[in-house]
């Protein structure tokens, strides 16, 4: 069992502070998407209200069409690990990794305690420690272990790889597509490691400053965007009219950043001018998309 | 893995293409599945469904519905020809500009191509020989 997701005008204030700025966008079933943006973008905001943890001030969030905000009908199919895990224990942080576990069994209707037993043994989690004893990497993987071992039709990790080392993310990588494969469902992933996790979203959604600014399939916008590079003249000529999101100089060399999806008659005309055509990043498009929102030369 | 500049299913795809072209994979033999190719290379299946697509649509593979995906079976020969196809835009043409832009004569690089050719031919590895 697989859940869409649906925003329509979400707004969150805090105070004055406007976190989430009229947002709206819906997210298939069955997929796995990346929620990519800078720090105080709004990600955490955005995903504790997807996930009924935050009353939106406006506009509302629904699930296969069903509003989350105190709706006990889709509560446990919900998922949603912070951070560190803190969101899905019963005593923090007196209990012990195995009463964590226990817990999460009772009130998650898909729960695997074979799996949960097999990712605790993978991240080598020590499951008589009390969870204030836990590193913060060990913190993160318990988060990972309830994460996954809830089998939520819809499951969001909010930056759940803190303070873990490249082995342990590597796991939960692994892990993450072994298990989405095996039982297919929808998965929302935040985070700033992009280079890293990027291949294993099919969808990716970057907000800025509480904005959409695109939503879109990851390959798509991995052919979206490339780097021009030649002689300043006919870089020049080439980007006029296209949106340019970065531009560097290297003494007569010109590289620009171009985002669009270039035409046949445009990569001929590069071809014939000498410029060299390379493709760009997710990072890198995220970085630009983010830091300067494009402009048109 | 993976060169981050570059769509990944072109990669597999590009990866999948070489290996009918070498006979690393021969016609009608079975491909790793979606799921295989997706947690070896640690990317979201559909990214290499994508990949599997193009290479059905270019008829590099065929689809047997419930058991997964195979080398057609004149791929390699499809292959071969498109490459004797571009080979001389691809390959020739920017050697000869090279060439000239350094200054080496054309009838230097005739005669470099016609030893390594006899060389290869008759299977000789005198090794690298100054023409």
């Amino acid at each position: 069992m697989t859940m869409s997701i649906e925003v329509r005008d979400l707004e969150l204030r805090y105070g004055n502070v406007t976190a989430l700025d009229r947002l709206s966008f819906r997210l298939d079933g069955g997929k796995i998407h990346g929620l990519l943006g800078r720090n105080g973008s709004g990600k955490t905001s955005l995903l504790s209200v997807m996930a009924a943890f935050r009353r939106a001030t406006s506009g509302d969030a629904w699930i296969d069409g069903q509003p989350v905000f105190e709706n006990p009908d889709v509560a446990s199919d919900i998922c949603f690990i912070r951070g560190e895990g803190d969101t899905v224990v019963h005593d923090w942080p007196a209990d012990r990794v195995k009463d964590a576990l226990a817990f999460a069994s009772t009130f998650r209707p898909a729960w695997d305690s074979d799996y949960a037993t097999a990712l605790v043994d993978r991240f080598r989690l020590p499951l008589k420690k009390r969870l204030g004893q836990l590193s913060r990497g060990q913190r993160s993987a318990l988060g990972i272990t309830l994460g996954l071992a809830s089998r939520a039709p819809l499951t969001m990790f909010d930056e759940s790889y803190l303070g873990m080392d490249a082995p342990s993310r590597y796991v939960f990588y692994d892990e993450l597509l072994a298990d989405f494969m095996a039982h297919p469902r929808t998965f929302v992933i935040s985070t700033h490691l992009i280079e890293e996790v990027s291949s294993l979203f099919e969808e990716v959604v970057i907000i800025d400053e509480g904005q959409l600014v695109l939503h879109e399939s990851a390959e798509e916008l991995r052919a979206r965007g490339a780097a021009v590079t030649g002689p300043t003249e006919q870089v020049a000529r080439f980007a006029q009219g296209l949106t340019i999101l970065g531009d560097k100089q290297l003494g007569p060399t010109r590289s620009v950043m171009v985002y669009g999806e270039l035409d046949d008659g445009q990569i001929e005309l590069a071809r014939e001018s000498g410029l060299e055509l390379g493709p760009i990043a997710l990072q890198d498009l995220f970085v630009h998309l983010t830091e300067s929102r494009g402009r048109t030369s | 893995m993976f060169d981050e500049r570059s769509p990944i299913y072109r990669q597999i795809a590009a990866q999948i293409r070489a290996d009918v072209l070498s006979g690393t994979l021969q016609a009608d033999e079975q491909i790793m599945s979606t799921t295989q190719y997706a947690a070896y290379y640690r990317i979201n299946p559909a990214t290499a469904a994508k990949a599997f697509q193009e290479l059905v649509d270019e008829g590099v593979l065929y689809k047997r519905r419930g058991i997964g995906m195979f080398v057609g079976p004149d791929a390699r020969e499809a292959l071969r020809s498109e490459h004797r196809r571009r080979f001389f835009t691809d390959v020739v043409d920017p050697m000869v500009a090279e060439a000239l832009a350094i200054g080496i004569p054309i009838e230097d690089v005739i005669r470099r191509i016609t030893h390594a050719a006899d060389e290869q031919i008759s299977g000789s590895t005198v090794g690298e020989t100054e023409s």
